[in-house]
């Protein structure tokens, strides 16, 4: 999802057996549902897990301000503008949000910015497409914040407490966003040839990519049993992928618009759309930093912080200056 | 359009919207993420404001004219010569000094203006007006503490802002240089004359400026005055810019609904 493959650090999930007293302890409470909070014993992996987790799905708030803030400028009415800026203010403040949870873990947020900088830290894939037209606008409402919301919604109920009290609040305003990018691919499909065509266009393209948020098929990933133990992912991939599927052919269907899988049909059997086979070979392209817009998303990031870095350390310089200068008059 | 009513909300409007349009550009890219939220919240507010100036000018437009246009024909089919903003709002955003100081100048003379208008004799005005003062009262809080911390933060910082209030300073004549429909206005009692607003403006720039320790600039020549600047539809080059992005889905796709 926004932390789509996260590194345990362990080769395989801990057994009971092999865990110490602290451990044990530790995993009964996860067990029994109690939420960990900063100032309590964890293991370093766990640490370590959710400090990974949690920045990966920050830098990629703010890395997805970019792809959506493309479009602010040429929203193409008033209120649609005034919608768009308010909803990359919003991922803004999740981001704000994220920061400060990874913050209670021991870890700074000029170090995890660092680290994204550094192409050290990774953010989701789907930010390093391009938006093209204004209905990309649309299919990243509808289709990237609806697999986000499948993603977080069962974090709301995650083992650590900031991180799931900060995916409550998220939680609200990204159904807020799905429903707006929604609303924006109704009015293409009940719009001009040009603009039904527009929204086949951006379905075409981001379909695929927004299947692969969810990342690789669980067979792969040993990380995602560790952290299902740990109760930090709390679905599979393959389970929240197909839980998407399901929700987002009719929506497809509603629009008028096809999607682009000749392989896509509901299996009466199994209760489910089956879907074709998923590119990994792109997936672990663009992770790897060869993307359209990898390039161009992280240089604008590196760049908006070095324009800054006059701005911030004149804040700094400013506020040293208040200090003592209250500490005369006191 | 001869109503002077309807020239003096275009003016109202487009400023707000065109301002909202420049702050829009910095979203995802400020210098601190906080920047980048608060940036995008003074744009909405602007652009808020401006859709409800845009909308009054557009129905008072349909009763005189029987042809009213709504906010989105304004915004979207009109060329730059028919946009009423001053020329401040429409320079390019520069580096973080630049766009603090034309919002500084900007707030401050917005909010006199605002809380002037709160007192017109058009009730709707006086409405929109009070809301609108509100949220300008914070983004002249907020420009203004900018102005000071970077005046007074490092050399570097010091050096910008400097630089940025005597770049801009030019087009601060345009936001208190009455023409013909400013006196109608301030006749009909919808709104102040702005040249009664400057001494106010100036103590409030004295101040800011002496915190930042800041020189504040005295050059008497002045962009757009004389009846030749954009209240009266005379711009920069930069407005065509920003225009040309701004209504390009518009003017590419006519008459689509979206």
């Amino acid at each position: 999802m926004y932390a789509q493959q996260v590194d345990t650090g362990l080769a395989k999930v801990q057994s009971n057996a092999e865990m110490d007293a602290a451990e044990r302890a530790f995993q009964a409470r996860i067990d029994a549902d109690v939420k960990i909070e900063p100032t309590d014993w964890m293991p370093e992996a766990y640490r370590r897990t959710l400090i990974r987790q949690i920045q990966q799905h920050a830098h990629s708030e703010i890395v997805g301000m970019l792809p959506e803030g493309n479009w602010i400028g040429r929203a193409p009415s008033l209120k649609r503008k005034a919608i768009l800026m308010a909803k990359v203010q919003d991922e803004g403040g999740h981001g704000l949000y994220l920061y400060a949870a990874a913050e209670t873990l021991g870890v700074s947020r000029d170090k995890l910015v660092e680290d994204l900088h550094a192409g050290k830290a990774k953010y989701s894939s789907i930010f390093n497409y391009p938006t093209l037209t204004w209905a990309d606008i649309g299919a990243i409402g509808w289709l990237v914040d609806g697999a986000a919301i499948m993603n977080q919604i069962p974090l709301c109920r995650c083992s650590y407490g900031p991180y799931a009290r900060a995916m409550v609040r998220i939680c609200k305003e990204e159904s807020f966003h799905q429903r707006q990018g929604y609303d924006i691919m109704l009015s293409l499909a009940r719009g001009t040839p040009e603009q039904k065509a527009m929204a086949q266009d951006a379905l075409d393209r981001w379909w695929w990519p927004s299947l692969m948020m969810f990342g690789p098929p669980d067979a792969d990933s040993v990380h995602s049993a560790q952290s299902a133990k740990w109760k930090i992912k709390l679905l599979s991939n393959d389970e929240l992928r197909q839980r998407f599927v399901d929700q987002t052919v009719p929506q497809a269907d509603y629009l008028g618009i096809a999607m682009p899988d000749a392989d896509l049909r509901w299996n009466e059997a199994r209760g489910h759309y089956d879907f074709g086979a998923i590119d990994w070979s792109e997936f672990h392209n663009v992770l790897k930093g060869n993307g359209p817009c990898n390039r161009e998303r992280l240089a604008a990031r590196v760049e908006a912080w070095e324009d800054g870095a006059w701005v911030r350390e004149a804040a700094v310089a400013y506020a040293a200056k208040e200090v003592l200068r209250q500490k005369e008059a006191a | 359009m001869s109503e002077p009513r309807i020239d003096y909300l275009l003016r109202l409007g487009d400023n707000a919207l065109v301002l909202a349009q420049r702050l829009g550009e910095w979203i995802g890219h400020g210098p601190v993420l906080e920047e980048d939220i608060a940036l995008a919240n003074v744009g909405l507010d602007l652009l808020g404001q401006g859709r409800m100036w845009l909308s009054y000018a557009g129905e008072l437009e349909g009763a005189l004219s029987g042809h009213a246009r709504t906010e989105d024909e304004l915004a979207f089919l009109r060329d730059g010569g028919a946009f009423r903003n001053v020329q401040l709002v429409e320079l390019p955003n520069g580096d973080f000094a630049v766009t603090m100081a034309r919002q500084f100048y900007f707030d401050q003379a917005h909010l006199l203006l605002l809380r002037a208008l709160a007192a017109s004799v058009d009730p709707r005005v006086a409405e929109i007006a009070a809301k609108a003062a509100k949220e300008v009262a914070y983004h002249a809080e907020r420009s203004a503490d900018w102005v000071i911390r970077l005046g007074d933060g490092t050399a570097q910082s010091h050096a910008r802002m400097q630089s940025a209030i005597d770049r801009l300073w030019p087009y601060t004549g345009e936001l208190f240089a009455g023409d013909a429909v400013d006196a109608a206005i301030a006749a009909a009692g919808i709104g102040p004359d702005p040249a009664t607003l400057r001494p106010a403006w100036l103590a409030a720039v004295d101040s800011v400026c002496a915190q930042a320790t800041l020189a504040r600039p005295t050059g008497e020549w002045m962009q757009g005055v004389q009846g030749r600047g954009g209240k009266q539809g005379v711009h920069t080059e930069h407005l065509g810019h920003l225009l040309a992005q701004m209504q390009f889905l518009q003017r590419a796709y006519p008459g689509a609904q979206w």
